[in-house]
């Protein structure tokens, strides 16, 4: 069984009354233990809204959502859920709750009424595992955005969730924020088998994952690894995204005459590709 | 411009009363201001005084720190002295236009002013000693008792969590809006009272949309991280009694003990 399985899931804000919005149309999807998906679509494409069922925040209108099995619109479930599927939000001074770092990481294991001892633990683990243990006695508001989402990602690990949605987590920080983020997810991910749903605007963030979800006005659209969706730029770019700027570069030098794989998709790739092109050029 | 600004008066240091358990330091200042207004011979104060003086010293925050407390009561201060002077019936030592200023109002005035200023010394100890968080902690322990009455404990010490944890953030997002008027020309210091208020309007007005986006942010991130409500909580900081604690409870009851005693003789 997929930890998180979708079934023609739609989500209607305001159903029945006036400005009555359909966020997700029709959505099918699984995601299994362990899989690193990123999640791309332009503003109102329905991504946050996606990422709230996951943990029961809101309930579909219509379908289904399953979390190892529990249906979310079991109300008396919803701990379990949101015990299971962690969330880092978009803006990091809006989700930190407490004053002092190490109370805000034990906040959620303190409202699933973990033993003190057992919390303290967890805390130290969780701090760790972000880099942030030196940092355990600061007030937030001392952080920055970088490090209050990696205490906000502890938050989430304390807790022991199997999977984390990071909902354009790294939106609001600086490129040296945003790498942070993304090496320690990825080792989240690679070490302890973390299920990750990563919702960026960032193609090179995407890039790194193992499969790639593109949303356009609630429907899903593409589900491929990333290798295959970013062969496709033209229809990225007419759904209003971008693409890494290795992919930008091969196909204009594609529409240059200049040779190139059509599935190129890093940097280390291009210039690998290219320096073997140099050696052909200078032959001529 | 508005980073002076500190919450509570927290003095961090390692002294006997900082040692305390909060809860400890709550209820033996509630027995002293009981004490305070319970027991009004000029035997008492002094013993209250001396009491308060060995609480200034013990604590080790310095003493123009804890006088400094005192200054917002200056005219308070003043003015209860005067009102005492002037009303109170006795040998009149003095005549000023219709109030007759007596040698025993001068003695009431000064021991209200004393009380007034014990009870506000003794309160600084309260919070230079203890950090907010523990006084948080503290303020949940003991009125959680008052649970079955209906007193909403833990959401009192959530929402001074919560409080402590944005004031700074919101007095930082004020700061920012303030220099993005300026910018724009806007004056907070000079010109009218009326003017001024006028311009306050572009800082509140962001300020508070601010606020009730974060508002409706942080109780999604608080659903997220399974919160409900204080029934079934656990917390990671657990206070706990040590020796010193039991030793300031016995002492307390012992001084209210020798105070009544001596009241009734
Ligand atoms: N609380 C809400 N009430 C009404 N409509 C909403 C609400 N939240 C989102 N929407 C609408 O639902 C659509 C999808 O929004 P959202 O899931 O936030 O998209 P994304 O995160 O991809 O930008 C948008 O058209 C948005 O206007
Ligand atoms: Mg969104």
């Amino acid at each position: 069984m997929a930890l998180i399985e979708i079934e023609h899931l739609s989500h209607v804000y305001h159903a029945g009354e006036e400005g009555e919005q359909t966020a997700l149309d029709d959505l099918s999807l699984s995601i299994e233990r362990g899989e690193f998906v990123a999640v791309l679509g332009s503003n109102g494409s329905g991504k946050s809204t996606l990422a709230k069922h996951l943990n029961a925040l809101l309930l579909p209108t219509s379908g289904a959502c399953r979390i190892d099995g529990i249906d979310t619109r079991e109300e008396a479930d919803v701990w379990r859920i949101r015990q299971k599927v962690g969330m880092v939000f978009q803006n990091p001074d809006n989700q930190l709750i407490a004053a002092v770092v190490e109370d805000d990481v034990a906040f959620g294991p303190e409202n699933l009424g973990v033993p003190s001892a057992e919390i303290r633990r967890r805390v130290d683990e969780a701090l760790k595992a972000v880099n942030m243990t030196e940092f355990r006695s600061y007030a937030p508001h001392l952080l920055s955005g970088g490090q209050k989402q990696r205490i906000a990602i502890a938050g989430t690990l304390a807790m022991q969730t199997e999977a984390i949605v990071f909902d354009e987590a790294t939106a609001m920080l600086d490129p040296e924020g945003r790498a942070e983020i993304l090496s320690i997810v990825q080792r989240l991910h690679e070490e302890q088998g973390i299920t990750v749903v990563y919702i960026t605007h960032f193609m090179e963030e995407a890039a790194a994952a193992d499969r790639i979800l593109v949303l356009d006005h609630g429907r899903l659209v593409m589900d491929a690894p990333p290798r295959e969706v970013f062969r496709h730029a033209r229809e990225l770019r007419a759904l209003g995204l971008e693409v890494p700027l290795a992919v930008e570069l091969r196909d204009r030098l594609r529409a240059a005459g200049v040779a190139l794989p059509e599935d190129l998709l890093t940097p280390a790739e291009l210039v690998a590709a290219l320096s073997g092109k140099g050696g052909a050029a200078s032959g001529d | 411009m508005l980073s002076n600004i500190t919450i509570g008066q927290y003095f961090p240091g390692n002294s006997l009363l900082h040692r305390l358990d909060p809860r400890t330091k709550i209820v033996v200042l509630f027995a002293l201001i009981v004490a305070l207004f319970l027991f009004d011979r000029p035997a008492d104060y002094l013993v209250m005084s001396l009491l308060t003086l060995a609480f200034m010293l013990l604590s080790r925050v310095p003493l123009r720190t804890l006088l400094g407390s005192l200054k917002p009561l200056w005219w308070i201060l003043l003015f209860t002295f005067l009102i005492h002077l002037c009303s109170t019936p006795g040998e009149e030592f003095a005549h000023l236009w219709v109030f007759s200023l007596t040698f025993e109002g001068l003695a009431h005035g000064f021991f209200i002013c004393l009380r007034l200023v014990l009870l506000l010394l003794l309160s600084s100890l309260l919070t230079f000693t203890t950090s907010p968080l523990k006084l948080t902690d503290a303020l949940e322990a003991l009125l959680s008792p008052l649970k079955r009455i209906g007193v909403p404990a833990h959401e009192l010490a959530m929402m001074m969590t919560i409080a402590l944890r944005f004031v700074p953030t919101l007095i930082e997002e004020t700061d920012k809006i303030m220099k993005a008027q300026q910018a724009r020309g806007a004056d907070f210091v000079t010109g009218s009272i009326v003017r001024r208020l006028k311009n306050v309007v572009p800082i509140l007005v962001p300020l508070f949309i601010s606020v009730f986006r974060r508002a409706d942010d942080l109780a999604m991130a608080m659903e997220a991280r399974c919160y409900h409500g204080g029934e079934g909580r656990t917390q990671m900081k657990q206070l706990h009694f040590l020796p010193l604690d039991y030793l300031a409870w016995g002492g307390t009851a012992l001084l209210l003990a020798v105070l009544a005693a001596l009241w009734l003789l």
